[in-house]
């Protein structure tokens, strides 16, 4: 794996929205041709997608050519909902940039069958030709999308039922009302994600330093999901300071040394005005 | 980029790079409309795959809802009191002039006239949409003339009635008719008026007090039959007591039914009302404040004379005073023919709103919503007018950070933008 160390959040952001710009020009995408990416919801890539934003804004890049599908949906909350998360993707970055609404995907957790509709998002997947990038966060029980602790490392895109870790994380945005916040999600499994032909872990603050720990210095286990990216070919890890507070000091050590030559990747940056 | 025919065929328009005035806020955020009407973009997006047509860079502009004026007596030269044989393009020649003052919909306001006048005017106008003619017609202003004698103002006093045959009977004799009518001003200390308000309200037509010396149990007893307004505040009622507040007392009275409103008209244009007082009643009631031009005849106008229903005014700079009973011509300079009755104002709507902001020291989203929001919810049409909200009318004015009008759309389309 790549583990990329920032100072702090805003610049673990900006390097995960400079990467992913990176390969979204490098790739060329054409009407023949998409980029996918995989995207996730939360307080962790809010600064990825400002920044995102604020490079499509300089013209410096387009998400005409990119397909996007996200990692999961609320099972019951209302499309319109305030937290829904087509609510949060759709202010928080949708709105913002030139993507055609035929190619943002999202789960719909209010679909009559939730079976199908989890199968159906798998043929989407497969259809667009597999995930390029997929773009990820971790819960502090190292759960990767909703796969919560016992999820199969195989698993593909099916109705979860959430942790009470998750629910009491997510109350902050249902007023602090544990019984306002849905017990259900539609999410990708392990697997879909592991799929992807790129996979990109956005982790930061000190609350997510152990489920660091636990994802990338112990061994593949159900009970810590993001572990299973141990056996992906090709995975980034971008996180701040905070986040590698649980690691040795000699695993920082190590890929503090090598941040030289990660950020070859972000540096220099390109742009579509160069085409 | 087109958009998804699946909902509509109708194209989606974007206005960018603005301020919009939503939740009582402004704020940085697109407001789309299709078919006239403001549309969730997020629907649009997630259900119909669908974006806009068309993008309207607005260049960082404040759009609020277009204003609504429901006290305006003319114009430009016109009288809406005058019985004229061609009253509906005197309406329509000042729906058109309004909209370079940001008034999308207004009360064409008839002052106490004779049964025969009302009977002429009245079935020339019907309540209609706005357009690129001009700013829709939300119904009359019937001002009169159930209003007392002592505070007729610049009303013609021999006009004047008063409830003989037991309320209704004699408001279809004087009007000829209640049809495309938006509000009655009427003084509720007349004998047999509390009847009149309580029918009035139910017919869905909004009642206001004024030209009164109503006391205020009397003005109270108005509310609870369903009056809602009060007819430019201040002027032409019992002034405020401490003893006996009057009509005034409203604003902070206890006995306002529940979920009801009491909204009092304010021509904020620095002549009918101090600042000082301005600033009481804002601050007593501040959701009850709604703008109003009063405009007469001279709104528009150059300097000098001009009629007012059945009566003569005296324009002085931005003062319009009652001219003197003496037939005679007398020329401006020699004010001893000039009485000093104020007879409505000249003030446009979007000079009130600038001046209401400054006077009050309110903020930007209050003084417009008192032009937009606030008469909305007085004549009940919030659903559809008033505001931004998702199914509204798409009625809107761009202003700059000064609140000059720099455009004005009627069902998302301009209708009026200022020249360079």
């Amino acid at each position: 794996m790549r583990l990329v160390i920032l100072d702090d959040y805003d610049l673990a952001s900006e390097w995960a929205a400079k990467y992913i710009r990176n390969r979204i020009i490098q790739f060329k995408p054409s009407a023949e041709r998409y980029f996918t990416l995989g995207l996730p919801t939360g307080s962790t890539p809010y600064g990825c997608y400002k920044k995102l934003i604020e490079f499509y804004r300089s013209g410096d890049i387009s998400f005409k050519y990119v397909k996007t599908f996200n990692m999961d949906e609320y099972v019951g909350l209302p499309r319109a909902h305030p937290e829904s998360y087509h609510s949060y993707m759709w202010n928080n970055f949708f709105k913002h940039i030139d993507i055609d609404p035929a190619n943002a995907h999202i789960l719909d957790g209010n679909a009559e069958d939730l079976e199908t509709e989890c199968q159906a998002y798998e043929q989407k997947i497969a259809e667009a030709g597999g995930i390029e990038l997929f773009v990820g966060g971790i819960g502090p029980d190292g759960h990767i999308a909703f796969n919560e602790p016992g999820s199969s490392l195989v698993s593909r895109t099916r109705v979860k039922t959430l942790a009470k870790d998750t629910i009491v994380a997510n109350a902050r945005f249902f007023g602090n009302d544990l019984n306002k916040v849905p017990t259900m999600a539609l999410t990708v499994g392990v697997g879909t994600v592991m799929d992807a032909k790129e996979v990109m872990i956005l982790i930061t603050g000190a609350h997510k330093a152990f489920a660091l720990y636990k994802a990338i210095e112990e061994g593949v286990n159900h009970m810590w999901t993001v572990s299973a990216f141990q056996q992906h070919p090709r995975t980034i890890f971008v996180c701040d300071e905070d986040a590698t507070l649980e690691l040795r000091v000699k695993t920082v050590k190590y890929f503090k040394g090598l941040l030289h030559v990660h950020n070859r990747l972000v540096d220099p940056v390109l742009s579509i005005k160069d085409q | 980029m087109p958009s998804n025919k699946s909902v509509s065929d109708a194209a989606i328009t974007q206005f960018i790079n603005c301020r919009i005035l939503r939740d009582h806020r402004l704020q940085r955020d697109d407001l789309w409309v299709r078919e006239g009407k403001v549309l969730d973009p997020e629907k649009l997006f997630f259900d119909e795959k669908g974006y806009a047509d068309k993008l309207v860079d607005c260049e960082g502009s404040i759009i609020a809802p277009g204003f609504i004026d429901v006290q305006i007596n003319g114009g430009y030269g016109i009288d809406f009191s005058q019985a004229s044989d061609d009253v509906s393009s005197g309406v329509s020649f000042v729906a058109k002039k309004i909209l370079q003052h940001g008034v999308t919909s207004f009360c064409p306001t008839l002052v106490t006239s004779p049964p025969a006048v009302y009977h002429k005017v009245l079935p020339q106008i019907k309540v209609s949409d706005g357009g690129e003619h001009g700013a829709g017609v939300l119904g009359f202003h019937l001002e009169g003339p159930f209003i007392s004698v002592e505070k007729k103002g610049a009303h013609p006093e021999q006009f004047l009635r008063t409830f003989q045959s037991g309320g209704i009977e004699d408001l279809m004799e004087a009007y000829g008719g209640l049809d495309n009518i938006a509000m009655v001003t009427l003084a509720p200390e007349l004998g047999g008026s509390q009847s009149v308000v309580k029918e009035l309200c139910q017919r869905g037509i909004t009642v206001s007090l004024g030209h009164s010396v109503a006391n205020l149990s009397q003005a109270e007893e108005a509310v609870h039959h369903g009056a809602s307004f009060i007819t430019h505040l201040f002027n032409a009622m019992l002034p405020f007591h401490h003893r006996d507040p009057g009509i005034v007392g409203l604003l902070t009275s206890d006995q306002v039914p529940a979920g009801r409103t009491v909204y009092y008209g304010m021509i904020a244009d620095g002549i009918h009302t101090n600042p000082a007082a301005l600033r009481i009643a804002h601050r007593a009631h501040p959701s009850g404040l709604v703008l109003v031009t009063d405009a007469i005849t001279a709104m528009g106008l150059p300097p000098g004379r001009h009629t007012l229903g059945q009566q003569v005014i005296e324009i002085q700079g931005l003062h319009a005073y009652v001219a003197g009973l003496n037939a005679a011509y007398q020329p401006p300079t020699t004010c001893s023919a000039c009485t000093k009755t104020l007879c409505g104002s000249i003030a446009t709507m979007d000079m009130c709103v600038r001046h209401f902001k400054h006077a009050s020291g309110c903020s930007v989203e209050e003084a417009l919503e008192a032009a937009s929001l606030h008469p909305a919810k007085l004549l009940g049409i919030s659903h559809k007018k008033g505001n931004l909200d998702y199914g509204s009318d798409a009625d809107l004015v761009l202003l700059d950070d000064a609140l000059n009008v720099e455009a004005t759309f009627i069902s998302g389309e301009e209708v009026w933008r200022k020249g360079p």
